[in-house]
Parts: C-alpha cells; structure tokens; sequence
C-alpha cells in the first residue's frame, strides 16, 4: 500500500525555462511515488543569487511573501522547492526569522503593506531531493526500479546550496544523493568536489573565473571516471552542461560530460520512456553515457579479488562508518 | 524589578510566585550549576529540595497553590536518568493525573509543569524557569481563594499523549 | 512542641557574593521577626572557624534547638555547618541550610531587590522546616576492605596500585584482553620523549603478580547493588577459550592460526592479528583469547589448529562465560575514553584517500613493535613520504561534533612533527586553530619544535582533497586552509596527512554511568562531585573517577587522578566504618492497613510484607530514601526520614510567607492522627 502524499510547492523560475527537463522528469517520477505538488498561487521571485546582497530586507520581505502565500493556501506544511537556490532563500528567510526578532518584525511591517503576514517556522521548506529520500525512502524506490542502472559511473554532484541552514545531513560531505543513486543500481564513484562551487552567476561576471571553477569540476568527475554528472540544482545542471564546450574552448581539453538531473536518472531507472523525462534537451548529449546502461562491466567480471599486498597497511574499513 | 503588567494587569506591582520541586541529585545541582555559572533567570521561583521527584506528594502542590503560589514547577532527572532508577516516571504519571484534576478545579493545567535537567543542565534549568514564568505571568495571579481562579470555558484540554503517558 | 523551639538565624555574606546583591543586614534584621527566631545574625563568612564558632557559642549560651544558615548550596558547606552543631551538642540532622547564593545571590545579580526579598522567602521556608526537623541518628555500617577498580589504563593501574601497596585487596576488571589500555599503542610520550612501553611495562607487571590485586581482563562489570561500604558487585568473565591455568602463553596457537583480521583495537586499524590472539608482547595477562567471531572454527565448523598445536591442551573450545558476586567498599571508575571517529568528517578523507590516516594509527606506525616496525610509511607500506600535515582539533573544539578541548592533541602533534622529523627527511605543516601547551614544560617543547623547522601554519584546515588544481599538485594530498595569519587561503600539497582525532567518551559512558549511579555530562564525561575542590569523587558516595572518564587529559593528569582516587578509598578504609545519611522511609505499623500498594512501587525491593501481622516494613539495609512510597501511601502512614510531611508543608508556608492569603485562617494539610 503506497500512501500518497500532498506538498505545497514553489517551483521557481527556472524549472519552466533552462531546467524545463527537471520539471517533466519530476512531474514524472511524482506520478510513480504518489506526490502532489499544489503549486503556490502567484508566487514570486525567490531573489535568487544575488539579491540579498544588493538590498537585504526587500529580499527576506520578496521571499517571506511566498512563504506568506504559501500558508495561505491551507496545504501542506512542508514547502517543496526543486531549485536549491529558491530553496536556500525560502528556508534561510524562515530560518532567520525565527532567529532575528527584528528582522521578523521589519519584515512583517513589509508584508502588512500588502495585507500579508507571515508567523515564522510556520512551515518547513524542504529541498526535492529530501523529500524523495526521507519521505519516500529507499526501500520504497527500490521497488520501482525496472532497470537498474547497472554500468554507468556517476559523480553525485550536490552543488554548495542544499545543505544550509542545518537540515540533518552532511553539510561538508553529504552522500544521500549517492545512496539514491547506490539504490538506482548506478556505480557511484567518489567525487571530492561534490559540494564546490560551479561559478553560478559568475559566467555573466567574469568568464575566466566562471570557467576555472567548472573545469576543477569537469576534471575531478573525469579523472574519477565519472560517465555522467548527476546533480540536483538548475543552476549547476546549467553551469556545466551549456558551458562545458567554452570550457575545451578556452583550456584546450576535450569533456563530454553530460550532466543530468536526479529526477531524470529515477526516470530512466523506472523505465519511464526519455521523452517524458526531458531528455535530449541537454547540450552535451547523454546519449553515449546512457548507452551503457545495462551493459556488464566486463573488466569488473575478469577481475579477480586482489590479493592482499603483504607490505601493504589495511585501509580503514567504510562500513561501520561514524559512531554516531 | 520586571513590571508583570505588561503581561496580565493583575499583577499590579507584584510578580508571579513558583514554587519548585528540585530533586536532590539532578535538577537542584542544575539549579547550583545555573548560579555558578551566574546564568540569570527571574526571581519567581522559590525551590524546595527534596530527593527525587518521585517523594512528590500531590497535596504539596495543592498546598502551593492555595498558599498564594501562583505556579508549582517540579523538575527531576532525565527519564531514565534517575538517581532511584524510576521515581521520575512515578513523578510523571502522578503530575499528569494532577493538571487534569486541577483544571476540573478551574486551574489552568500549565500552573504545574514537569521539566527534567541533568545536574550538568544548568542552562536548561535557567531557561525553563524562563519560560515557566512567563507563562505563568500571562495567566496571570491564581487567586485560589477567589473561587473562579482560571475558570473560563475555554481552558484547553489535556493533550491525549501526556493524560496517557507512562 | 515546636512552639518552644529557639531558632539561630546566621545570614552569610559569602564576602561580596551574597552581601554585593542581597542586603543580608536587613534579610538578618527581618528574619528576627520570624516565629521562634531567638538569634538573628549577619556574617562575613559563616563557614570560617570564627562564623563556626558563632553558632557554637550561641547553641551553648543561648540553648538554640535549631540552626539555620543561609549561605550557599547544601551540596557546599551542609556537612560544614552540621559539624559546628554536633560540636556543641545539637543532633546535626537539626541544622537546616537556605541556599541564598546559588539559588538567590548569584542569578539575580542585575535585580538587588528581588533578590533580596527571594532571600527573605528562602530564609523564612528554612525556619518553617526547621521548626519541624527532628533529630536522627546516621546508620554506620562496616566498610568492606577490597576495592573495586574499572579499568586498566594508566589511570586505573595507577589507583590499583597505590591501594594494593597500601595493604588492601583491589579487583581490577579490564574489558580487553590485557590491560594497558590507550598508553600501550604509545610509542613516545611528550615532552620528555620518553619510552611509553618502557615506563608502562613495569607498572602492568606488578599489576599482574601483586599478591593484593585479582586482575580479571576480558571481563565487565554487570550490575552495583548497594551502597558505599558495601556494594556488591557483578562482573562477567567473558569466555577466553583459553585454560589459563595450562596456558604458558608460548605463542604456538597465534603462530599457527591461519585467520587473519584487522585489529582495529590495538592496533588503530592499521595492523593484523590472528582469531586467537594476545594483543601485545608485554600484554598482562601472557594469555591469548580466541576472537570467536573470526575463528574458522566458530564460524563453520572446522580448524582447530590451536588446539592441534598447543603443547598443554590449554584450548577450550566449550569454555562459556563466567559470572562472579562479589562484594567490595568502594569503586574507581577509570574507563579511558574512544577515539574520535574521523569518519564522520568525511572531508577531511579518513577512508576514502588511501594516505590520510589517524593519531592513533600514526602511533601505531611509529611504534618500533607495530606494523610498519616503527618506519613512517604511506599506505603502500613502502614509500616514505616527503611531506607530512597533521591537522588539529578533529572532533574537538567543533561544535558539529565536539564542542570541547581534548587538551592532548596539541602536544601529541608537536611530538608527531618530531619523529617525523626524526625519522624521515619530510617537511611538517601544523594545521591548528591555536597551541595550546599550558602544563610544565610543555611550551619548551614547543619552541624546540619551531627551532626543529615545522611549519606552523593558524587555520582550521578546510578539507583534504586529491582534486589537483595545479601540476605540482597532482599525485598529491591538497590540504587547504585559511591562513589567518596572514589572511589568505592556502593550499599545501602533501604526500600525508595526520588526522589528530580528539578524545570521546566510551560509546557506553552513559549507560556505565547509570550502572554505577553516577551522573554524566552531556557530552559523556563522569560527573565529579565538585568541578574544583573534588574532581575524584561522584555524586554516589564510594564511586570515584580517575582519568579521562572524567574529562580529556594527559598521562601524568590521569597518573595523579588514579593515586588521588587510591587515597580517598584508603582514608575510606580507614575509618573502618561509614556514616550513612539516615534519610531512610518509615513505615508506621500500627496504621498500615497493609495494602501493599508500596511494596511493588520500590525499586530496590526494600519493603517487605509481612503476612502474619499484615502491614509492610522497610528494610532500612536496602531502602535509599527515595520517598516514592512516601507519596504514594493512600493512608499516609510512611514518613521520609528528614523529608517529613510536615517538615515539607511547613517549608511552603514559610516560602509563601508574602503571599498567603491575609486574614485566612491557616489551612493545613493535617496527616491523620493515630486513632
């Protein structure tokens, strides 16, 4: 028996734009794990990036209005956002709210000028990836994957968004997203930069350090063998996938990384057709890399165990990982 | 001195009055914890030591608040922490079945709370006796001897988990 | 009978922590109007032999019945003051404190006013219960001479040591195979660069062939009943599989045993041992057990090469857990602490990037009888490394994992960068947030460290990578770093990194804590009684901690602590006999209408019923004064000795002194007077 589940939800600008396949493949596997999303009416900009910089208190006020609509469509407590950066905004203005008295009341008197109040912490904002994780759960993903996705080697890339304000998992090193894909049946390879910074509006700014930045990346995914980066934020999906070319550009290398959103790597593992899953959208094409889906790891068979080299000193075993 | 008005106006010039039930071994040591560590909290409590909250005899707090006290804190060891292995279970059930019997009575059932501090929480102990004052200073004096107390149609009920409990 | 009592009323001014906030000349003049109140005074410091000598003088000149001192918390100077009234002749248990500086003074510090007045309601509550005190007699109960020691690091084979030299018997019980604990792994010790196995070895000697000590390894104690001077106790000798009594500890069984696992005990994770195994050379006992969850034999079924080759037929494979009762006087807790697991900071790489490895594994490195025999060497076992960082302060002064200092790493890294040094031609980069090197001579060895040309470099390092950035950077560990020196971020590659890990408390502290009824700070550390003038004894008389139980610090801290624990078990077993605090339940027969109500309410199974009468009884052997049967006697014919009914209305009135309603007569809760 599957329940299903009701969220409030703020999809942001981007998911009807640039990140227009995240939307599909989320719509998609939604379907198959029994979410509803009730979109906000009228929402707003979240600010995104740069905003809070520039003028604080209309930021948190253009943030709390959405927080304020979305109590007042009577749904959900927890407010879902796909895009980290609406995320961030959405949870860092509650979370501050909470915190600051003065910004909660300055922030308030803003609201009363539209007739709008917000009571703060009356939700909880939550990012896609934790609801499909903590809500849905592994176990009950695992009974849906039809094709495991057996064979292709994926860098779990988290971006520098979804782990702030605390939200219970790893801030420095999360791994959910790598025990989702472990779970998809993919090959997780260790991605060190999991949590770097992909430029984000640095590519309007200054191109040299935008793509600086997403070369770091590009090169760790390559030299850990990654066939694909799998990432969960727009703006990193967008960074490295239509950039990617300016980069073998400008430092001479030659990357085919395609990078896909989780959602459409659940899709495929769910044996939803690509059409639904916004795939084929992307610039560097994933094509290739989800051609060897399915296939054996050949290598990986001829292998045989490696005997223990008698000099060599034990690595510290993984599984009994943190007393904690 | 706090001015209470600003919360309830009958208090006029006085402030609220608690009357505490520390046990001997977890929670006094927090509150002798809080005063080393010069943690301020309002002068409203007024602490009685006794072993365990488990030695919690309900006609204590009746006592209390007929008295002119305006709100009995009883504060032990965590559960499962106890010195006497379970007294604060005992504490528990006996002042869950005290709220109820007190609002039957027109007392409003936060006028008695449980709370637990490690003799290491002294931080804990200050903020409860915090919050325990202000709520109390919303409610407001208790009048024992006015006859109506709380009463007021609208004293929410107990929730089912804590009438329930242990 | 209480309307004769004369009350002395002594206010403390604590010098300026009580006087500074409270008015204790008007709390003193005010009190004078109290009910029985004869005497009323003001005192600059009432637990000085002259303030003693007041109350002295006045309970002889003015025949005072009861004495109240308001000063600072009973857990202070109770015993204090008790004292002075049994000096001039007054039962002690007729003394009552009122706690105006803990509980008044010192948290109401911005408010005089109220705080004065609280003081003026805490003194009144005091002289309302002590009108109603009555005088009591402690129980005194023989002391069991043999000692109890938890634990066999330095700490507890220091404590066990200093009492078996004293003449007194000591029960040392050791989870692991051998004692030694944490100071074992150590090859040097700082600053002297002293030998550790060398200055250990001795002492775990001596443990093992002391004529006053039973060693009992591998074993752990169950469950404490009882009470200082008497406890009794259940320890569980695990199986060893091993006849101690044939076994020579030759080493044919380990030499022969062809399962190999990674000991991640003694060895850090960074060496093997055999299923049956003796930890170390020096371990004490010579004996060996058998791991049986990675014996062959135990997991399916065939093997038995140790038994084949054991030249006494010490192997017993049918060996099975043994249970020992046994009573004992008093407790030394020195159950050392866990590791920090660096796991849990995955940035930082400790499993995931091969040469990233921990304090402890380092010292195993280094060691001359570990697994690489004392070379510096990458994971490859081969390599030497050309640059080494040590990062500071993993799981310590963080407050995602460990919030606190662990007071040795500093040190422990300045002596890493020396055998580095010493060992290999590798440069050395601190990572630190500050040095801390406060003890005896332990900043000398610092500035030796910075002639011997480590680099220090103030900055919390940020994470470990292999993600190269650079050429030179490829191949290489990347540590980087904010430098706040120098206000710049850094990143130094390396070929090894040092993770120094801070202490923990043991998985388990809390639930040992709650065995031994001792309290626990929230982190896991073992209460002390008082964080000053008595970090060795416990909240529960007869239990005493030494060592990092209590809270991280070094071998000569926990060398102290242990012989300091040792003492006050003696000056214990020297008095012979215990006083015990007479706060015991009482059961009036001749009311108890037998119910039984109390009987299973007790947590101790202190009260018994006896059928031929039909009422229950106390047994004041067992019985610790809780007071839960108190409370819940429907016939209200238990009393809590010291805790009285009355004595507890009596201090609410007192307490609400201002409030109680005007005019009223006064309404007391009566108990029911005997028919």
């Amino acid at each position: 028996m599957e329940n299903s589940r009701t969220y409030t939800y703020y999809p942001g600008c981007s998911l009807q734009a640039t990140a227009h396949a995240y939307d599909e493949s989320m719509q998609a596997v939604n379907k198959q794990l029994g979410l509803t999303f009730n979109e906000i009416d009228d929402w707003n900009c979240c600010g995104a990036t740069e905003y809070f910089s520039v003028d604080a208190l209309p930021a948190y006020s253009l943030v709390a209005r959405n927080l304020s609509l979305a109590v007042q469509s009577n749904g959900s407590q927890d407010l879902v956002a796909p895009c980290s950066a609406c995320f961030l905004n959405l949870r860092k203005t509650n979370d501050y709210m909470s915190k600051y008295k003065d910004l909660n009341s300055q922030v308030n008197q803003a609201l009363a000028a539209g007739g709008l109040s917000y009571e703060a912490g009356a939700l909880n904002v939550r990012h896609l990836l934790d609801v499909v994780i903590e809500d849905v759960g592994l176990e009950q993903i695992k009974t849906k994957v039809t094709k495991p996705l057996s064979g292709i080697k994926v860098a779990p890339y988290y971006g520098c968004l979804i782990v702030r304000p605390e939200t219970g998992y790893n801030t420095e090193y999360p791994t959910h997203l790598d025990e989702l894909m472990v779970t998809l049946g993919a090959d997780v390879v260790d991605f060190p930069m999991k949590t770097h910074c992909c430029g984000g509006h640095m590519t309007q700014i200054s191109e040299e350090t935008a793509y600086e930045l997403i070369r770091r990346l590009l090169q760790n995914a390559s030299d850990y063998g990654a066939d694909a980066i799998v990432t969960l934020c727009p703006m990193c999906q967008l960074n490295l996938d239509a950039y990617q070319n300016e980069v073998n550009r400008m430092f001479g290398t030659n990357f085919h990384i395609p990078v896909l959103f989780f959602t459409q790597l659940m899709g495929i593992a769910f044996g939803l057709s690509e059409n639904a899953l916004g795939l084929g959208s992307e610039i560097i094409p994933a094509g290739p890399a989800l051609a060897k889906i399915g296939t054996v790891d050949e290598q990986k068979t001829r292998e045989r165990p490696k005997r223990r080299d008698k000099k060599a000193l034990p690595m510290p075993s993984m599984d009994s990982g943190g007393n904690e | 001195m706090v001015d209470y008005k600003q919360y309830h106006p009958a208090w006029g010039d006085r402030s609220p009055v608690i009357i505490g039930f520390l046990c001997n071994w977890c929670s006094y040591r927090a509150a002798d914890l809080a005063g080393t560590s010069r943690f301020g909290y309002p002068a409203t409590l007024r602490d009685i030591r006794i072993m365990c909250t488990g030695r919690l005899d309900p006609t204590f707090v009746i006592k209390a608040l007929r008295e002119g006290a305006d709100g009995v804190l009883v504060m032990g060891c965590h559960p499962g922490q106890c010195h006497y292995e379970e007294g604060n279970f005992k504490a528990m059930r006996r002042v869950a079945l005290l709220r109820r019997t007190l609002s039957q009575l027109g007392v409003h059932p936060d006028r008695v709370q449980l709370g637990w501090a490690s003799a290491a929480q002294g931080i804990i102990f200050t903020e409860t006796v915090k919050e325990m004052t202000e709520k109390i200073a919303k409610l407001g004096p208790l009048k024992w001897h006015d006859n109506n107390h709380d009463a007021s149609p609208h004293l929410p009920p107990l929730p089912e988990k804590e009438a329930t409990h242990g | 009978m209480s309307e004769e009592e004369k009350i002395g009323v002594y206010i403390c001014h604590c010098g300026h922590n009580i006087a500074g906030t409270v008015d204790v000349e008007g709390v003193a003049e005010w009190a004078k109007s109290l009910p029985n109140v004869t005497v009323s005074k003001d005192y600059k410091f009432m637990c000085s032999s002259l303030g003693q000598e007041l109350i002295e003088e006045d309970i002889a000149e003015q025949g005072l019945s009861r004495v109240v001192v308001a000063a600072c918390s009973p857990h202070m100077h109770e015993p204090t003051f008790r004292g002075a009234c049994s000096r001039a002749g007054l039962n002690p248990y007729l003394f009552e404190m009122a706690n105006i500086r803990e509980h008044a003074s010192w948290v109401h510090q911005d408010d005089g006013e109220a705080a004065t007045e609280k003081a003026k309601s805490i003194v009144s509550g005091a002289v309302s219960r002590a009108r109603e005190l009555e005088p009591l007699e402690p129980f005194r109960a023989p002391i069991d001479e043999t000692t109890l020691v938890v634990g066999g690091g330095i700490a507890g084979i220091n404590t066990a040591l200093e009492i078996a030299n004293a003449g007194y018997k000591v029960i040392l019980v050791e989870r692991e195979p051998s004692i030694g604990g944490h100071m074992a792994q150590f090859d040097k010790t700082f600053p002297t660069l002293d030998c550790s196995a060398c200055i250990l070895t001795p002492k775990m000697f001596d443990v093992g062939n002391h004529p006053n000590i039973e060693l009992m390894t591998y074993s752990e104690v169950e469950q404490v009943d009882g009470y200082v001077g008497n406890f009794t106790v259940r320890i569980r000798k695990k199986a060893r599989m091993i006849d101690v009594d044939l076994c020579t500890g030759c080493g044919d069984c380990w030499e022969r045993c062809p399962a190999k696992v990674v000991d991640t005990v003694y060895e850090a994770g960074l060496g093997y041992r055999t299923a049956v195994y003796r930890p170390f050379p020096q371990a004490v006992p010579k004996y060996p057990v058998i791991d049986t969850e990675s014996c062959i034999y135990f997991k399916n079924g065939r093997c038995r090469a140790c038994e084949k080759f054991c030249p006494t037929d010490a192997i017993k494979f049918d060996q099975e857990d043994e249970i020992i009762v046994t009573s004992v006087g008093n407790i030394v807790l020195a159950t050392g602490y866990d590791l920090f697991d660096s796991r849990r900071l995955p940035q930082y790489g400790y499993g995931r990037l091969a040469n990233v490895f921990t304090s402890l594994e380092f010292e195993r490195m280094t060691n001359a009888s570990g697994p690489t025999d004392g070379k510096v060497l990458l994971r490859d076992g081969v390599t030497e490394p050309k640059s080494v960082a040590i990062l500071h302060c993993i799981g310590s002064r963080d407050k995602n994992t460990n919030d606190y200092c662990s007071a040795i790493c500093c040190m422990a890294a300045l002596k890493f960068a020396h055998l580095v040094k010493e060992k290999t031609d590798a440069e050395v980069y601190n990572f630190y947030i500050d040095m801390r090197t406060a003890p005896k001579d332990y900043e000398t060895f610092y500035n030796r460290l910075m002639q011997e040309g480590t680099h220090f470099i103030r900055g919390r390092a940020a994470e470990v990578t292999d993600a190269a950035r650079k050429p030179e950077e490829v191949g290489k560990l990347i540590v980087q770093a904010e430098d706040t020196l120098i206000g710049k971020q850094r990143r130094i590659p390396v070929d090894m990194v040092i993770l120094m890990a801070g202490m923990q408390p043991r998985h388990d502290s809390q639930e040992v804590s709650h065995r031994f009824g001792i309290g626990c700070s929230d982190a896991g550390f073992f209460n002390e009684s008082h964080p000053k003038l008595d970090p060795i004894a416990t909240m529960n008389a007869g239990i005493f901690i030494a060592g990092v139980c209590q809270g991280p610090k070094d071998i000569p801290a926990s060398v102290s602590q242990g012989a300091a624990a040792a003492s006050r078990v003696l000056s214990l077993i020297g008095k012979g006999e215990v006083e015990i605090e007479p706060v015991r339940a009482h059961i009036d027969e001749d009311r108890c209408s037998g119910c039984r109500i109390c009987n299973n309410l007790c947590p101790y199974n202190a009260i018994d019923f006896l059928e031929d009468l039909a009422v229950s009884r106390v047994n004041p052997a067992l019985c610790k004064g809780c007071g839960t049967c108190v409370a819940a006697c429907p016939s209200q014919v238990i009393d809590g000795q010291h805790y009285t009914f009355n004595s507890i209305m009596s201090q609410i009135e007192g307490l609400l002194w201002d409030v109680r309603p005007n005019g009223e007569e006064k309404v007391t809760f009566q108990k029911t007077e005997p028919v």
